[in-house]
């Protein structure tokens, strides 16, 4: 243990904490904005570049970055001198200088950092008046990931994010000095890069630098249409996460709520994503059981995460045979609702408008591509996150306090257990295991709590044994980990049966469009924990008993894997991505 | 919502200026998962301008792809370091130094009459692509200040009125040169 | 060339070739006939022609069949760049400056052929007011001392004989064969040996603690990148010793427990990038550089890496980021290199002039090294005089030596009778000092405390015509532009700096203006991350502190008192004076004067751009700009 003293309190701390960490305990606050330390997902932003932490350390000449100074035995350390606050208040004073002051006309307006800390700091004028400031232009072209460089105060937690923890290598700082910035190479539209839209690189932000591209506006529009039938789909993370924005404990699911309230709001029929995630755990489970047995393009890979696909696709195309051919359920959700659902209704699809809420910034992206619409006309035609969805309930006056609990339309709104966890790491394997047991062997699952897969660490393996056969599953999640392990099936190492993959470390939960939260770690345990509950609620665990879905099989579908089905339920991509093969 | 579909620019610089590069690169036996290979990137990059004269997308992509490394790390550095250029420089490449020893005796002047004469701005090329201005900072020959190398030929004591003097040689040359191409019309 | 084997090997390959430079070391007693010529060979030089000057001479002793008692060798910078093209004549020991390919007839003609010394083209000793023969009574060596350039001038760089025949690789010889990496450590640290790349931490104490950390692997960086505009010690020592500074880091090597070692030299040097690329072949060539080296077990081997073009890339771990291929943004303190620097392994970063100066101290030891120089910074420096100073070039001297004796008795004072105003040590992190300071002895602590640095030795000469606000603008401009934009204080503050600056040379500075540049630069001197930002606004600061009545005038009275500042200046024809000659008409770029012939010009206020033209043009000293 080292001793030091901070602001006259003495602090005994583990040798190699920092001083800013070393100040925590003892409570003493320190500003941070470029600092961060996410455990939990190895990110350590290591930077130390806004300087905003800046301390007085007794015999040192200049001032030290607490985030990044090391203590030291006998260490006498002053967070708030005089000197320390004015050359702190001078930083801001610079940071402001070059950005802009759109607070009020800006996504991240009290989510921001930066404008927090101008609001800690009392800052009432703008220094440097006639000094340059970047101009940037905004980059939308993804039609899902936001970028506005004049916004970005250069903490290159994005890079970290993006290079070191998704290893996506999409993003880099550019230039040198006062023109440097971060985004894609060669400041190309981010659309012509390898970014996958997996949205970390957003939820670490601390400004509205980076976002997600929003379609508030269009959704409305739609609304307020009276020639357009207008329906909603809710992913499952969706409702453990919104209820956060209202004054919810972390985690407190919200679903008969978030109902409600988009019924209030208008929108014709409130589907539930979760149906689409039964959907595609039988049909997944069908052809995962025919190439098991088969023992054909093994491991399958599942699909249902369309950042983990971009990936997949860009980084390792030699592995591209290998995934499921199912759609995310969001996309299946989309494609019966315009077809089986707008039939039975007698709906004209051009007249349907299909608006899906996601945890995600890639199904924004997911939604747009081409192989996702039919006759030109997308299955979704567009993707709130759940942050947006937030802000339109805001914005009409609905507080999901007070709504009272409701249910999903039918027939696209039951769903059983297994739906819902596919929002958590682990659950889409979970699920399927579930559906799979049942079907191979023929006897009923006592219990379907696969918990060996559950949680957020690294590679997660579980074996189940289905009689004739054993089969080995591994789930993942976050690019980092599935760059490792599919680097092991490229040499031959793994020898998995089924890998589940999703782009988020600890899965939807912590999208890329949920809320944004200070305590990443304790968010998405408690979020995780929040759809096991409602799985532990439901009466149906297991996706082939969805009534509403065996009942889509009988009246439409047919068979799991029949024509209809691979028509509107399966996929495949083109081959024009990006060529990248970093590491 | 509007899907665009990302767009890849094609290969268009020669075949052969590709093989030389690799041709280098190979030489240097870089192992995809050896974690230090990265070090010998800016040699790479510095052969490839010499080799292509600049480091257009096209050339990062290929050098990425040979390091197994993103394009986005590639530009990264290249965009750090003043020495790689992303656009072709003229035929005639004029650095003047901007060093303090040539700067306190003036060279801020000699650069303002390149500029002039040539109607260009520092880091700029001239719109047939004969010539091309930058300022550097110290070749190491501050004795004979203000300094600007042409071509990597170094002219010492250049005050502004030695300018056109020194331009007007690079200028015949040229004519000279193109001479064939007139012939033939 | 054979390998050499063991440290004895190379005492006998000393032996051998000793004689190579008989007729420069002892000449004394050499037949008559018998000469050589050395043709400065270093940059300044170099642009001068001087290559064709010892292509010259080379046909010409071709020509007259004298290839067997005639000889001209290329050798490194003589320091006195300004009077270059320099060729030295042994064993009469002659020293002739502007030496053009025209000249090299003459003197071979004359002195070679005809034992007669060619007076003109002799250095002229401007007090006594006549010739001088020989380098040592030249002025501008009296008080110098060139340990770090000790070869510079009397060997061919391009040939490792001639460096072992001075000694060369003894001192790594002596080091591997009879001490241990702990002796040579003890060595260094009780030479008193600072680091020439500008901090001037203790060589020993580094290596020290370089050694004292473990690794699997460690490396010894040679810093050549020399980004000080206007500097040229490192390239001078490259481009004519650099067998010293290979034979330095294998000395380091053997002292930290490293095989591997880079030398990181700035792509601006082609030539010292040359000669090194040769030297270092050659030394791998005769087994001095490599494995088991004469004979000791001990492995080293050297690899060069080119810069890009980055100032911050001087800064050690920017440097190691750069050889590591990435971006060369520099990283907090500690770890310090030596704990963990390339690849994360411990790591010694050294100065080029350090490393050269390290063979001498461990052939002559420690007890002659330190005996030179002051209490507390010992030996000599090595600094480019460069500026509006007569003699421009590089000089060696003693530390301690005060800035006076430099400026007036090596640099021959002030270029065209213009008055000293200030010296500017330090480069961008650095600062002015001014005429009151001019006996400052120059060591770390001393520069220092008149509120400049020793840097790695660049020494700019001002004369009355620099503006000092306009100067404190131009290195600004250079440290905003070299920042790497890593933190908020240098990347956003240096740009404000200059936006200040930048403001009160153009006339629109306000007073309030001035307590914010001392506000912000104690910003950002305070809070940068790496010592690029932390120095950047010294050169405000000191010129703020020395030469505040400059500033006042710009944000008082809108005036430059300097005439440098162009948009404060308004270019007027004194009627008294004119002639109506038309020549400042004529030159107007902008056609701003009007008059006819024999009449009375005037400048249209409206239409003039300050170039300064017309000025330069009128001879009979009608503009004035003030
Ligand atoms: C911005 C900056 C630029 C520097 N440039 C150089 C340089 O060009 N050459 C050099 O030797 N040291 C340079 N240094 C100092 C190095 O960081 C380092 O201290 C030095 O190379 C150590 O060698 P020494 O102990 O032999 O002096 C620079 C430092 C900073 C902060
Ligand atoms: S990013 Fe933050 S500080 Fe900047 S405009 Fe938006 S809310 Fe305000
Ligand atoms: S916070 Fe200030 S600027 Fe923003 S809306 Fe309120 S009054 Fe206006
Ligand atoms: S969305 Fe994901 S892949 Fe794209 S830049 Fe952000 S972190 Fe990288
Ligand atoms: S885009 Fe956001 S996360 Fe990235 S460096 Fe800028 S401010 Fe930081
Ligand atoms: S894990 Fe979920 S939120 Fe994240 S990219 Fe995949 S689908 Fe989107
Ligand atoms: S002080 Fe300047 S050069 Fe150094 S890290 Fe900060 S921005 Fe980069
Ligand atoms: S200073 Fe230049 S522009 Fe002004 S009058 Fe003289 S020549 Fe013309
Ligand atoms: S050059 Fe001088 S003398 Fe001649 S017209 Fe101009 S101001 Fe008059
Ligand atoms: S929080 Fe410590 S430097 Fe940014
Ligand atoms: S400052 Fe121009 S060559 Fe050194
Ligand atoms: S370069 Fe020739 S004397 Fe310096």
């Amino acid at each position: 243990m080292v001793n030091l003293i901070i602001d006259n309190q003495p602090v005994s701390v583990p040798e190699g904490t920092t001083i800013l960490e070393a100040a925590r305990q003892v409570y003493i606050h320190i500003p941070t904005l470029c600092y961060l330390n996410l455990d939990a997902m190895k990110l350590h932003n290591q930077t130390a570049s806004c300087r905003i932490c800046v301390v007085e350390v007794e015999g040192r000449c200049n001032l030290a970055p607490s985030c990044a100074t090391p203590v030291a035995e006998g260490m006498k350390v002053t967070t708030n001198s005089r000197r320390v606050l004015s050359a702190r208040r001078t930083l801001l004073q610079l940071i402001l200088s070059n950005h802009p002051t759109d607070c009020l006309i800006c996504a991240k307006s009290t989510d921001c950092e930066l404008q927090n800390l101008a609001w800690e700091f009392g800052i009432n004028a703008q220094a440097y008046q006639h000094g340059e400031q970047s101009s940037f232009s905004i980059d939308k072209s993804s039609g899902a990931l936001k970028r506005d460089p004049d916004k970005c105060i250069m903490c290159r937690r994005c890079e970290t994010m993006c290079n070191e923890v998704q290893t996506v290598g999409a993003l880099t700082a550019f230039g040198r000095g006062f023109n440097v910035t971060v985004g894609p190479a060669e400041m190309q539209p981010l659309v012509n890069s390898n970014c996958v839209y997996c949205g970390q690189c957003v939820s670490v932000c601390p400004t509205a630098a980076l976002t997600g591209v929003g379609y508030i506006d269009e959704t409305w529009a739609a609304l307020f249409d009276p020639s357009k039938k207008v329906v909603v789909q809710v992913a499952p993370a969706v409702r453990v996460a919104i209820g956060e924005e209202f004054g919810f404990p972390m985690g407190q699911p919200v679903t008969g709520k978030l109902v409600a309230g988009l019924r209030r709001m208008g929108f014709n029929a409130v589907f539930d994503t979760t149906f689409g995630a039964d959907l595609t755990v039988v049909e997944e489970a069908h052809e995962i059981i025919e190439r098991v047995t088969q023992n054909e393009r093994l491991p399958v890979l599942t699909s249902c995460c369309p950042g983990w696909i971009n990936f997949l696709r860009y980084h390792f195309p030699n592995l591209s045979y290998m995934p499921s051919s199912c759609k995310s359920p969001q996309q299946m959700v989309g494609a019966v609702s315009k077809s089986y659902y707008a039939e039975q209704m007698g709906i004209d699809p051009k007249d349907l408008v299909m608006i899906s809420v996601m945890p995600c910034i890639a199904k924004k992206y997911e939604a747009a591509m081409p192989e996702h619409s039919r006759d030109g006309l997308p299955d979704v035609d567009y993707v709130i996150t759940t942050r947006e969805l937030a802000k339109m309930f805001k914005e009409s006056g609905i507080d999901l306090r007070y709504m009272p609990d409701e249910s999903f339309d039918h027939p696209l709104g039951e769903s059983t257990g297994a739906g819902v966890i596919f929002g958590a790491t682990g659950g889409v394997l979970e699920a399927a295991l579930r559906t799979i047991y049942e079907e191979v062997t023929g006897h009923d699952l006592e219990d379907v709590n696969f918990t060996a897969v559950r949680g957020i660490a690294g590679v997660k393996e579980a074996t189940i044994d289905l009689g004739e056969r054993t089969v080995c599953v591994a789930a993942t999640s976050g690019l980092g980990n599935a760059r490792k392990l599919l680097e092991n099936i490229e040499k031959g190492i793994s020898k998995y049966d089924v890998i589940e993959i999703m782009a988020c470390p600890g899965g939807c939960v912590n999208g890329g469009g949920q809320p944004y939260s200070q305590d990443r770690a304790e968010v998405i345990e408690q979020r995780i924990k929040g759809l096991y509950m409602i799985d532990g609620w439901q009466s149906h665990r297991k996706s082939h008993q969805n009534p509403s879905i065996q009942h889509l099989y009988q009246e439409f579908l047919g068979e799991p894997g029949s024509d209809k089905a691979h028509e509107l339920l399966h996929v495949t991509y083109y081959e024009d991505v990006p060529a990248v093969h970093s590491k | 919502m509007v899907g665009s579909r990302p767009t890849q620019p094609t290969r268009q610089l020669a075949d052969e200026l590709y093989e030389q590069l690799d041709a280098y690169i190979e030489t240097l036996q870089i192992d995809p998962d050896d974690p230090y290979r990265r070090e010998t990137l800016i040699r790479s990059l510095h052969r490839a301008q010499e080799i292509f004269g600049y480091l257009p997308a096209e050339v990062q992509r290929h050098v990425a792809g040979r390091y197994a490394i993103s394009h986005a790390e590639v530009s990264g550095v290249i965009s750090f370091y003043n020495y790689f250029t992303t656009t072709p420089k003229g035929k005639v490449q004029i650095d003047v130094c901007l060093g303090t020893a040539c700067y306190v005796n003036g060279a801020d002047k000699v650069l303002q009459e390149f500029e002039r004469i040539l109607n260009i701005k520092s880091g700029e090329v001239t719109p047939d692509g004969q010539f091309s201005i930058e300022s550097l900072r110290c070749v190491g020959a501050c004795s004979l200040a203000p300094v600007v190398t042409v071509n990597g030929k170094v002219y010492g004591r250049v005050q502004p009125e030695k300018v056109q003097e020194i331009l007007e040689h690079y200028l015949v040359e040229i004519d000279r040169e193109e001479e064939p191409i007139h012939v033939k019309n | 060339m054979s390998k050499i084997k063991s440290y004895q090997h190379l005492l006998d390959t000393y032996q051998q070739h000793r004689p190579l430079l008989n007729l420069r070391l002892n000449g004394a007693g050499a037949e008559i006939s018998e000469r050589v010529i050395l043709v400065c060979g270093g940059t300044g030089c170099f642009a001068g022609e001087s290559r064709q000057v010892l292509d010259r001479f080379q046909e010409l002793i071709a020509g007259n069949e004298l290839g067997s008692t005639v000889q001209a060798l290329v050798t490194g910078c003589f320091g006195l760049c300004q009077e270059g093209p320099i060729v030295k004549i042994y064993p009469d020991d002659v020293f002739y400056i502007r030496v053009t390919p025209a000249e090299a007839d003459a003197i071979f003609e004359q002195h070679i052929l005809g034992n007669q010394i060619v007076e003109r083209l002799l250095v002229e000793d401007p007090e006594q007011g006549k010739k001088v023969r020989t380098q040592q009574d030249i002025p501008f060596y009296k008080g110098q001392q060139r340990i770090a350039l000790r070869h510079c001038g009397l060997i061919n760089p391009e040939d490792i004989r001639e460096y072992i025949a001075v000694e060369g690789y003894q001192a790594l010889g002596k080091a591997l064969a009879e001490m241990s990496p702990e002796a040579v450590i003890d060595t260094v640290k009780s030479s008193g040996l600072r680091g020439r790349g500008g901090a001037g931490f203790p060589t020993g104490l580094k290596w020290e603690f370089a050694r004292g950390y473990s690794g699997d692997r460690k490396y010894v960086i040679c810093n050549a990148d020399e980004g000080d505009p206007g500097a040229f010690m490192d390239a001078s020592i490259m481009e004519g010793d650099a067998h010293s500074v290979i034979e330095g880091m294998a000395i380091a090597g053997y002292a930290i427990g490293a095989n591997q070692g880079y030398v990181y030299i700035r792509a601006e040097y082609p030539l010292a990038i040359q000669r090194l690329q040769v030297a270092l072949e050659q030394a791998q060539g005769m087994g001095l550089i490599g494995k088991n080296i004469m004979g000791s077990g001990f492995d080293f081997d050297i690899d060069i890496r080119l810069g890009a073009g980055a100032f911050v890339c001087g800064e050690e771990t920017a440097l190691i980021h750069s050889l590591q291929g990435m971006r060369g943004e520099p990283r907090t303190k500690p770890p310090f290199p030596a704990q963990s620097g390339l690849w994360e392994c411990p790591t010694v970063v050294n100065n080029v002039e350090t490393l050269a100066t390290v063979p001498v101290i461990l052939s002559q030891g420690s007890d002659w090294y330190s005996a030179i120089g002051t209490e507390a910074s010992k030996g000599t420096k090595s600094f480019s005089l460069a500026g509006q100073v007569c003699n421009v070039g590089l000089v060696e001297v003693p530390m301690g030596t005060t800035l006076r004796e430099i400026v007036f008795d090596i640099g021959g004072g002030i270029r065209d009778g213009a008055e000293f105003k200030a010296v500017q040590t330090g480069g961008p992190s650095g600062g002015c000092i001014p005429r009151q300071f001019l006996d400052t002895p120059i060591d770390y602590e001393s520069l220092r405390a008149v509120g400049s640095m020793m840097g790695s030795g660049g020494m700019i000469v001002l004369s009355e015509k620099t503006c000092m606000v306009n100067l404190a603008r131009f290195y600004l401009e250079f440290t905003a532009d070299e920042s790497c934009g890593r933190c908020v204080p240098c990347r956003i503050g240096t740009k404000r700096l200059l936006e200040i600056l930048t403001a009160i040379t153009e006339g629109r500075g306000t007073e309030a203006d001035l307590v914010e540049l001392r506000r912000l630069s104690e910003t950002i001197i305070d809070t940068s991350l790496c010592g690029l930002g932390q120095s950047a606004p010294n050169p405000v600061l000191s010129t703020m502190k020395y030469f505040w009545d400059e500033y006042e005038a710009h944000v008082k009275d809108h005036r430059c008192p300097a005439g440098v500042c162009e948009k404060l200046l308004h270019y007027q024809i004194l009627a008294e004076y004119c002639r109506g000659c038309t020549a400042c008409k004529r030159v107007c770029p902008v056609d701003a004067i009007s008059g006819s012939a024999k009449q009375v010009h005037v400048i249209d206020q409206t239409r003039c751009i300050k170039c300064g033209s017309c000025m330069a043009r009128c001879k009979f000293n009608a503009i004035i700009n003030n």
